[in-house]
């Protein structure tokens, strides 16, 4: 299994550029810079079926195409390094283990769509990310692969970071420009997508640190190289981040069509001793959960979605049969109270109200009608929100209702729970 | 121009209209709480949900524009429960207190639950507490934050309409709160508008809060007559139950749309300017402080009048005329005083000084009808105010007849103490009390604004209706009615039985106003014709 993106992770000084440049770093900038034209770059991520690994799965080369060429305004890169799913921790190790691949990433990608300057927007609580990835945009431009004429040609570019603030909405691509802008992080009614009106009103890519990761190599290697590591209509591996109740929790690096069973028994080391798998998430919290039957599905943006769920952010969150799976959905929910943003009714007075119905279930006060009102309150959520976080609310906290339901019946009618995981406990 | 369907009915509308818009022209009101015609697209609402074929998911019909071939539905299935569940979240938080609520009965939240929700509550959960309630905001206005929905249509009215940027929506989730900014206040001369934006009771009017519940209101269209832009309002009116506000009939002023001049608002000088209607009016006709019948009144006027007729000494009247008047007035007040009785001292110019204006809906002019006024009394020939007070004060007035104006307050007490002294007849038919009272010989009480049928131009030129609310206070009559009587005892030919008489007359004698009439006119009004404004 060839490793791409973490290759460097666990060599010493693997942040510092001459690490990166020892290792055929920027020559994916320079192959681009010289001898390819931006269509040719773009054709070339096109035919590699990436796709934006942020969570929603968008072919990377169609979004860069989606760029007005006779428009006379700046065009922008905005990298989005706003991770904030829970159970999502990639971005961060690239940033911190390989910064330099993600700048040059952003090089290649600028140079395609014409951009002069990228912003990479960082969540807040990231500070040694953004300390370890500015210097390695220092040395960058100390060594002539940022600023002015980069590499000797006529190309310019600047990159530029800007810290989050604490809003998990923030990764949302429009909440984040909005953010950028230095407004409050509203997600933006679409159309226009921000690839025609973006940030400051200028056509704008948003892509993800691993999305950009990616970029170089497909340049180095080919399209072709680079889809072949994949599965059909989505190239190339991504890391997946496995946390839970696994011998070896940590981030694997596998192709995207890795079966979830694979990662799970295989590289993660299989369920704690003594315990069998329940459920798990397979793309961060957003993702529907899923039950212990239902993990021989490839981990492909296409193939999760047939099942009802999603690839997501790639975060991996197993648990054993030891887990409350209401308390479970009741955290979930938990979290996207407290993180709508609160513009748009449903979601803002919804996903409060779904909390406080799991709370009250949780806390021995479900009443038989609750289970019969869920479904309906959390589905009026998704599908009529300004943006995919109401999606997610219904989802996901949707999904431990219709998976569990003997649980949910369970808690009501004995108003209490038997199980008490090692995590419950942590939580409490 | 893209031809769509809604609801199974076909309209072509332009492009770039949006869905919401153009269901109205067909006369269907998809549900709204965020959007407002005049303010920018905010979405956040969701309650215009509808159907588009061929779309998978529901769409808000405030931001989808129209295209050809479009088919949408505003009452399907899909689109009523997208409606209703919108309903049931905004209710999730809202602490539903309509009994103390200054909102119920114009409520949006009532209105849609009764003709779209009417579901039963699922809410068994503690509501989310928000620490302003009755909370003063500023001088006019007060905010509950449970009560709102956070539709912001103040915030976008405060940063797009008035850009004073006073509100903004705080915290996240279900905790936020609609506040203003830190050390601000809602102050600004347009505040009051927020208070008719807000679909719910977040923003209620100090000014009519708890004075009526609004069930009990009558609606009469008017025009403002603060100033001369002319801002059409709706006079809300409550006579049935006097005794509740102490005989005061009018319990607000709300704007009424006219695109072309004050579109949906008007100031709070405007709004909060209607006591005056109620309070301090002149209830009969007196002499020298005491009541006298209408009859002894006008024979009075008449017979000083036919003295001085038959002395030929009609340039020893002067008659000051109001911009307050209507233009029905003025044309009576022309045609018997210029026109009949040959009097050439008629002006209503007075040297008011210039009011408070800005670049919106203020104007200095706090006249409703200067243009009216201009266009009908043709200032030519004749003497000026200034000039008419003079004579008056050296004595070579013997009848002046003021209309309205407080001459104590624009000449000085000593002016019209002279006049008082040196004018043999110094009558003044006036709705209100103001200091000249003490001095005129006879005072007759007139009708305000709001108890006429008539018409005011505004500076735009444009000449527009106003209506009666409601009968005249006491014994005080209209204008032209005090002169018809005037004109009746002195044997003049000047019988009107209505304004629009009085309006088509004058649509034939002056050809500014040849193509008008009051059915024209209506209620947007019109413009004069040939102005060069």
């Amino acid at each position: 299994m060839q490793k791409i993106l973490t290759r460097h992770f666990n060599q010493a000084n693997s942040h510092r550029l001459d690490t990166y440049l020892h290792d055929r770093g920027y020559e994916g900038a320079r192959k681009a810079l010289t001898q390819m034209t931006p269509a040719q770059v773009m054709e070339e991520i096109k035919k590699s079926n990436l796709r934006g690994l942020g969570g929603a799965g968008f072919a990377t080369g169609m979004k860069w195409g989606f760029i007005p060429s006779n428009n006379p305004k700046p065009k922008y890169l905005v990298v989005n390094a706003d991770e904030g799913e829970p159970g999502t921790f990639k971005d961060k190790y690239i940033m911190e283990r390989d910064p330099h691949a993600l700048l040059e990433g952003i090089v290649v990608t600028c140079y395609a769509i014409g951009s002069h300057k990228a912003y990479v927007y960082i969540r807040g609580e990231y500070v040694k990310s953004m300390q370890i990835l500015q210097g390695a945009i220092d040395e960058a431009y100390q060594k002539g692969f940022l600023g002015k004429g980069i590499m000797g040609t006529s190309f310019d570019l600047d990159v530029v970071i800007h810290p989050g603030a604490g809003a998990y909405i923030c990764g949302e691509e429009t909440a984040l420009l909005e953010s950028l802008e230095g407004k409050k992080g509203f997600p933006r009614l679409k159309p226009p997508f921000p690839a025609v009106v973006g940030l400051f009103g200028c056509p704008t890519v948003i892509n993800n640190v691993e999305t950009l990761a990616c970029v170089p190599h497909i340049i180095v290697h080919g399209a072709e190289w680079f889809a072949k590591l994949g599965c059909e209509k989505n190239g190339g591996n991504r890391i997946f981040c496995v946390s839970g109740h696994v011998n070896k929790p940590g981030i694997y690096e596998l192709s995207v069509g890795t079966t979830l069973r694979a990662i799970i028994y295989e590289h993660a080391g299989g369920i704690r001793e003594g315990h069998k798998l329940k459920a798990v998430i397979p793309g961060g919290i957003s993702a529907a959960v899923l039950t212990a039957d239902e993990i021989d599905v490839r981990m492909d943006f296409d193939s999760l979605k047939a099942i009802g769920s999603m690839a997501g952010s790639g975060g991996i969150i197993v648990m054993d049969e030891t887990t409350c799976m209401v308390w479970a959905a009741m955290v979930a929910a938990r979290f996207f109270a407290h993180e709508s943003c609160g513009q748009c009714s449903p979601c803002r007075e919804g996903a409060g109200w779904v909390y406080r119905i799991m709370k009250r279930i949780c806390d021995g006060e479900g009443r038989p009608v609750d289970l019969k009102n869920l479904p309906g309150i959390v589905g009026n959520i998704g599908g009529n929100t300004i943006c995919a976080f109401g999606d997610a609310v219904t989802m996901a906290v949707g999904s431990y209702v219709q998976k569990f339901k003997s649980e949910f019946e369970y808690h009501i009618k004995e108003k209490k729970c038997d199980l008490t995981s090692n995590l419950q406990e942590a939580w409490h | 121009m893209p031809k769509l369907t809604i609801d199974g009915k076909e309209i072509e509308v332009p492009a770039g209209t949006t869905v919401i818009q153009a269901a109205e022209q067909l006369g269907i009101q998809i549900p709204r709480y965020c959007y407002h015609p005049a303010l920018p697209i905010a979405g956040n609402c969701r309650i215009c949900m509808v159907e588009i074929e061929k779309q998978p998911k529901l769409q808000i019909a405030c931001y989808t524009p129209v295209a050809e071939g479009m088919v949408v539905k505003t009452n399907s299935p899909k689109a009523i429960e997208a409606h209703q569940s919108v309903l049931e979240f905004l209710l999730v938080n809202h602490p539903v207190d309509c009994p103390v609520c200054d909102q119920s009965g114009e409520c949006k939240l009532q209105d849609y639950y009764m003709e779209h929700g009417q579901y039963n509550s699922r809410l068994v959960d503690v509501k989310v507490k928000k620490q302003k309630k009755a909370f003063s905001i500023g001088p006019t206005v007060m905010l509950d934050q449970e009560r709102c929905i956070l539709c912001t249509r103040c915030v976008r009215f405060a940063d797009e309409i008035t850009k004073t940027h006073e509100f903004g929506v705080f915290n996240r989730g279900d905790h936020s709160e609609l506040d203003l900014y830190p050390g601000k206040q809602l102050d600004n001369k347009y505040s009051g508008n927020v208070v008719d934006i807000c679909p719910v009771g977040a923003l209620t009017d100090k000014d009519f809060r708890f004075k009526c519940r609004v069930w009990y209101l009558g609606q009469t269209k008017s025009v403002c007559p603060g100033c001369s832009m002319g801002c059409n309002i709706e006079i809300h009116w409550d006579k049935s139950r006097p005794h509740s506000h102490k005989k005061a009939r009018v319990m607000r002023l709300k704007p009424r749309l006219n695109p072309d001049v004050n579109q949906y608002w008007i100031c709070d000088d405007g709004r909060y300017d209607y006591r005056f209607i109620d309070e301090k009016r002149i209830l009969f006709p007196q002499q020298k402080g005491a009541p006298i019948s209408w009859e002894e009144a006008i024979d009075t006027i008449a017979q000083k009048v036919r003295q001085i007729q038959g002395a030929g000494q009609m340039e020893k009247v002067g008659v000051l005329v109001s911009a307050q008047l209507t233009n029905e007035d003025i044309f009576v007040i022309r045609k018997l005083f210029k026109d009949t009785l040959k009097i050439f001292h008629v002006d209503f110019r007075v040297p008011e000084k210039p009011g408070y204006s800005d670049d919106f809906l203020l104007k200095a002019d706090k006249n409703p009808n200067t243009a009216g006024a201009q266009a009908i009394l043709l200032q030519e020939g004749g003497i000026s105010t200034k000039e008419i007070i003079q004579k008056a004060t050296k004595g070579d007035i013997e009848l002046l007849y003021v209309f309205g104006h407080d001459l104590v307050k624009l000449f000085g007490k000593e002016t019209v103490e002279q006049i008082a002294k040196n004018v043999k007849f110094f009558v003044l038919q006036a709705s209100n009390w103001n200091e000249t009272c003490d001095y005129a010989h006879l005072v007759l009480p007139s009708a305000v604004y709001a108890e006429k049928d008539g018409s005011f131009t505004n500076c735009q030129q444009r000449v527009q209706r106003i209506w009666p609310a409601f009968a005249p206070l006491g014994e005080a009559k209209g204008d032209w009615e005090i002169l018809s009587l005037l004109a009746e005892k002195l044997g003049i030919q000047l019988k009107f039985s209505s304004s629009e008489e009085i309006f088509n007359e004058i649509t034939q004698r002056i050809a500014s106003l040849s193509s008008m009439s009051y059915e024209k006119i209506a209620d947007q009004g019109m413009i004069l014709d040939g102005t060069r404004h």
